[in-house]
């Protein structure tokens, strides 16, 4: 199929309205791929409608959604998208609480998902060696074999990066990733998102100035469903508008 | 699945309970045929068909516990299957009779002469033969689980909202079977069977032989069970149950595997109904009666869903108070007991008997390896 | 002169003639009642006849006595009597008590089929005459589905004298039948005799056009054939209002039993499986109301249900507010095991109800204003179903007045829509919980007092409309009562459409095989509520 377009993700003037209420007015933007973009806004402004929207869980009124050039997402299903290689990190981590840690990454490796192939399906050593890679990564090897029920806040948040990770996706969307996170804990996510972005695109929505501060990558600000301003965490909080909206006098 | 497939995914506790089945499957027929009956050992006759009728009942429960100890899918009409499976073997048995019915008609059953009819319908073909009638046991409540299932899973309907749907089904079965024109007996339903396949249907050893058949169906289904459930795909079933959309996310089609398990479980419930009638002697539209199905959900409750063994424990014990308590003065109070029980259970023990065992046992291990590890101690999550 | 002579005699035979006929046919009374002296039907028969024409003012008692076998007779004394109740004879003819031992060869006057057949015509015939214009109207009536021609000159004289227009038509209609089946008139007064009987338009008059006797004229059986068909149209057109008819009877009921639930379930999640037994704890209530004022106070009777549906609102909602605090409270969240433990719940009120009243059908009876029924058109309205219609609406009215106006409705939409913002903006929600569920289940009980007008009242009461109000619920969706009106009444007609073809049970299969197909299309139903707090 021909791309008709360069970016890794393309949104343009998609609007989703709930019972005559607009989440979404006539957005647009575009994520090229390799980039790390942050974005911001106040509540309201349609940053986990967009997300929504973009995972497949809602179909979007007006407006066209392509990743990768050539794939309309508007038509797809979660699942679909999934497979196509765009994971979210969910707000509230999400992860199976009555599986262990181990079988939590186990479920997220990328791998055949048909019911038929998870029936007959044995550990390869290659994933094995996978998932020794993401425990690492995420730090939980100590707590391979417990349920994910009994790990702390902080480390269910890096679980579920972990299985984001295991999905080997060409586009992360993680939403707050560092809410309710220590200092320190903060820290370490952002070294983390940076290592990831070497490989992948990340899209980061976040409320904590001195996390995307540190981020230090391009930022997009949401207003009311559509964006307010674009540019380097610098220019935007200079933005007259932003700051009456957003950052407040 | 290749056998050792099948031994794989067996733990301690799976391998005592298929032991004890086993056991159970031998010694009593034993007591039953090899001791006069003036011991006081011996197993009459009555509470072998009783204990068969356990034995299905259990393989029942298993069936519902598949899906909805480790899917979160709640059928609430998966006495439908049940029945299903025990009309086909009804139809069988029925063929079997002949000429020894009331109206010795070499063909048709003795309700449809009474009906007047001429013909045997196209649906009773075939039947007189055993494989055919095994195939049908499978096929009509797979069939229908499948088609069922396909629409409902497909549109994501869940929670109560299918429940409510599965027991519109089995109401709606109920009132067809229900009706003469049906051909499927009526209210009467089918019953008098004479033998099946050769052999006299009330002999003391065809008797036993039933029982310890279902006792083996019952292992083998267990054991199936397992294999399931500690592959990739129970994973997936239990990752489906405890976090849907999330599953989704993952790239999991969440319909096929609901699909697929929610069929397989219809077709263990057909083989029960199956077992079930000639240990019974009678099929009629009664068991399609949404309060049976609701009733086989209790027994997973009581025993524990998502471990099945529970499922199986829950059946029995569930099923020997019903006998209990119906058969002496204090009959009429055993709705009113059955009744306390779902809430009591519900209220208290919503784990389960078996259930509860594991989650006491799980906190002791967790303390103790958490107090061997450095670290704090993290409680565990309620469920 | 003899010609003069001859044409007198000739006058004076034909006058003798006449006023013999006149006199035979006006036989006095005594003469008709010799004829039951024997034991012959065909006498029997001519008996009543004469009877009937006799005209005397004892020919209705004494037809109505052959009727019941209380006439007796004695062959010997030739003398015919009356058994009344209580065993007394009194004389056929005077109507006085006899005097001394009653005869010895007293026989009953026997009947058979054809004899009934005639004693229904000359009863008819008589009634015509009657004081009471509804006696006449009936007679006319019963003179029209008989269709007896003996009955003609009776008719015809009673319609000259009739003055009621109703009774007046239904005479017309019944002389036409007369004509019809085999009078000896002329093809025009048969043509005009079709025309009248299309006009009356119903069963009876398709069954008399469809069997004309087979000399009927040409043009007069052409004419009927026409009628025919054009009654048949309209008959279809008529059977479908009342079709609909049933289905909106229907329908009030399902809105009455599934609101409640419908309510329940949008405000807490919680499918209710012990709602049918609200509904029947409703129709005891009414049972024991009417029970108390039999007892106490008959003449209160027509009140009764003006006390039944408070005092079932009262106990039903209690009952579930008892049910919340003590049950569903600690379920919150796990609408799944609600459903258990509530279908448990419904086991131990089924029971406890079977225990107390027994397992058998009680008797509640309908109040004065809501026996009967009228005629609309071609349709028969019954006056409890059209009460239960208008009550199921103020009902329903009620509810939305109480969900927008007052408080207590705005806090249950809150919670219904966002339970967590609700709770964090100071409502209380468990107490919304406890009230809601208080509500549902009062209604549910003022619904039994509807249904125990119409259906039987038993412990499995709420059993037969527990499936059709989770029909309700699915079909039109939660969280907005719109929803479960216009659900109900598309369910009600539907089944009721479904009913004449394919049978009451077939139908409701058909009925619930497409609520499972359509809920693909609307998972959620139709008037579902959307927006991100719900998905949740």
């Amino acid at each position: 199929m021909e791309a008709l377009t360069s970016s890794l993700l393309y949104l343009n003037g998609v609007t989703v309205s709930f019972d005559g209420f607009k989440a979404l007015n006539n957005l647009s933007f575009a994520i090229e791929a390799g980039e790390m973009r942050a974005i911001i806004g106040p509540n309201g402004a349609g940053k986990t409608t967009m997300m929504d929207v973009v995972t497949g869980k809602t179909r979007p009124d007006l407006g066209d959604v392509m990743f990768d050039g050539s794939y309309d997402l508007t038509r797809l299903d979660e699942a679909e998208i999934a497979e196509l290689g765009i994971g979210r990190k969910f707000q509230k981590p999400t992860v199976f609480e009555s599986q262990t840690v181990n079988d939590n990454l186990e479920l997220a490796l990328k791998s055949d998902r048909r019911a038929r192939a998870a029936l007959f399906w044995r550990e390869s050593p290659d994933e094995r060696r996978r998932i020794d890679q993401l425990l690492e990564i995420i730090r939980l090897t100590p707590v391979r074999h417990r349920l994910a029920g009994s790990l702390s806040h902080g480390q269910r948040q890096w679980l579920e990066i972990g299985m984001l990770l295991a999905q080997e996706p060409k586009l992360l969307l993680v939403d707050e990733p560092v809410a309710g996170m220590t200092d320190v804990e903060t820290q370490q996510t952002a070294e983390l998102l940076k290592e990831i972005n070497r490989d992948r695109t990340v899209v980061v929505v976040e409320h904590d100035m001195a996390f995307v501060r540190e981020l230090g990558v391009k930022v997009t600000c949401l207003h009311e469903g559509s964006v307010l301003a674009e540019g380097t965490i610098d220019q935007v909080s200079a933005n007259e508008r932003v700051v009456e909206v957003y950052l407040g006098r | 699945m290749t056998p050792h497939i099948l031994i794989r995914s067996l733990d301690r506790g799976a391998s005592a309970f298929l032991i004890a089945i086993a056991a159970i499957a031998i010694l009593i027929p034993v007591l039953h045929l090899a001791l006069p009956p003036t011991s006081p050992f011996h197993v009459p006759t009555y509470l072998i068909s009783l204990f068969g009728k356990y034995a299905c009942y259990a393989l029942l429960a298993l069936s519902i516990d598949l899906i909805w100890g480790f899917c979160g899918i709640l059928s609430l009409g998966h006495g439908a299957f049940f029945a299903l499976g025990g009309y086909a073997m009804g139809m069988y048995l029925m063929r079997q009779i002949g000429t020894r019915g009331v109206y010795a008609d070499p063909i048709l059953p003795d309700f449809m002469v009474f009906l007047n009819w001429k013909e045997l319908p196209v649906y009773w073909y075939g039947f007189q033969y055993f494989p055919y009638a095994v195939l049908m046991v499978v096929l009509v409540p797979g069939a229908l689980a499948f088609v069922f299932g396909w629409f409902a899973f497909r549109s994501r309907v869940t929670g109560v909202y299918l429940s409510i749907i599965t027991q519109a089904l089995t109401f709606a079965l109920m009132l067809g079977f229900f009706r003469n024109n049906f051909g499927f007996g009526g209210n009467n339903g089918l019953t008098d069977f004479k033998d099946i396949l050769g052999f006299n249907v009330q002999a003391e050893s065809t008797r036993t032989a039933l029982f310890s058949i279902t006792c083996a169906a019952l292992m083998l289904a267990f054991l199936l069970c397992r294999a399931l459930i500690t592959s990739k795909f129970g994973k997936v079933l239990i990752a489906i149950r405890d976090a849907e959309a999330r599953a989704r996310f993952l790239g999991y089609r969440v319909e096929s595997y609901k699909l697929f398990v929610f069929t397989l479980s219809a077709c263990m419930a057909g083989v029960a109904g199956a077992l079930y009638v000639p240990q019974v002697g009678i099929i009629n539209p009664s068991e399609f009666a949404p309060g049976n199905s609701i009733e086989a959900v209790i027994w997973v409750a009581v025993g524990g869903r998502g471990t099945l063994t529970g499922a199986v424990i829950g059946a029995v014990l569930v099923n020997y108070a019903k006998t209990f308590f119906t058969s002496g003065f204090l009959a009429p109070y055993w709705l009113f007991m059955l009744g306390a029980l779902f809430v009591l259970v519900t209220l208290l023990l919503p784990r389960g008997i078996v259930g509860t065992m594991r989650h006491w046992n799980a906190l002791r291990r967790d303390r103790a390896s958490a107090a061997a590890e450095d670290g704090v101690r993290e409680p565990l999550p309620a469920e | 002169m003899r010609f003069r002579r001859a044409c007198l005699v000739a006058l004076l035979l034909a006058f003798s003639y006449v006023l013999g006929c006149t006199v035979a046919h006006t036989a006095s009374l005594d003469e008709a009642l010799a004829h039951f002296t024997t034991d012959d039907f065909g006498e029997t028969i001519v008996g009543v006849n004469e009877v009937a024409a006799s005209g005397d003012p004892r020919a209705l008692i004494i037809i109505r006595a052959l009727q019941d076998g209380q006439l007796l007779y004695s062959a010997q004394k030739k003398a015919v009597y009356l058994k009344n109740e209580s065993g007394k004879l009194t004389d056929g003819a005077t109507g006085q008590s006899i005097a001394g031992p009653p005869p010895a060869d007293l026989e009953s006057v026997r009947l058979n089929n054809r004899l009934r057949g005639t004693i229904d015509a000359a009863l008819g015939g008589l009634t015509l005459l009657a004081k009471d214009p509804g006696a006449r109207y009936d007679a006319a009536q019963s003179v029209f589905k008989s269709r007896r021609t003996s009955a003609l000159p009776t008719l015809e004289n009673a319609l000259a004298k009739e003055q009621d227009p109703g009774v007046k038509r239904a005479m017309t209609e019944a002389r036409a039948a007369l004509i019809l089946s085999g009078g000896k008139a002329s093809d025009e007064d048969k043509l005009a005799a079709v025309d009248v009987i299309r006009q009356r338009g119903d069963q009876d008059a398709l069954g008399l056009l469809s069997s004309l006797p087979p000399d009927t004229a040409e043009p007069v059986v052409k004419s009927a054939a026409a009628a025919i068909g054009a009654i048949k149209n309209s008959l279809v057109v008529w059977e479908a209002v009342q079709n609909a008819w049933y289905g909106i009877s229907l329908g009030s009921v399902l809105l009455l039993a599934a609101i409640g639930l419908a309510i329940t379930f949008g405000v807490m999640g919680v499918i209710n499986m012990a709602h049918g037994e609200m509904v029947m704890i409703g129709a005891y209530v009414t049972f024991v109301v009417q029970d108390v004022i039999r007892a106490r106070n008959p003449a209160l009777f027509d009140y009764s249900l003006a006390i039944a549906i408070p005092a079932s609102f009262l106990v039903a909602g209690f009952i579930g507010i008892l049910i919340e605090r003590c049950i569903i409270r600690f379920l919150y969240g796990r609408p799944l095991e609600t459903l258990l433990a509530t279908w448990g719940l419904s086991l131990i009120l089924q029971q406890a109800v079977r225990t107390v009243f027994g397992p058998n059908n009680r008797d509640v009876g309908n109040p004065s204003w809501m026996s009967g029924a009228f005629d609309l058109g071609g349709i028969t309205i019954t006056y409890n179903r059209l009460w239960i219609i208008c009550f199921a609406l103020a009902v329903f009215i009620a509810l939305l007045a109480l969900l927008r106006y007052t408080r207590f409705g705005l806090e249950m939409r809150a919670v219904t829509q966002n339970r967590p913002m609700a709770a964090s903006m100071g409502i209380r929600t468990s107490r919304v919980d406890a009230l809601t569920f208080g509500l549902g289940s009062g209604i549910a009980g003022m619904a039994g007092v509807a249904l125990s007008q119409i259906d039987n009242v038993s412990p499995n009461l709420g059993q037969g409309y527990i499936i059709d109000s989770f029909m309700v619920v699915v079909f039109g969706g939660v969280g907005n009562l719109w929803g479960t009106l216009v659900g109900s009444f598309v369910l009600g007609i539907a089944n009721k459409f479904l009913e004449p073809y394919a049978g009451a049970v077939l139908g409701k299969i058909a009925i619930l095989v497409l609520i499972i197909l359509f809920i693909q299309k609307r998972p959620r139903g139709m008037f579902a509520l959307k927006g991100r707090a719900v998905e949740a």
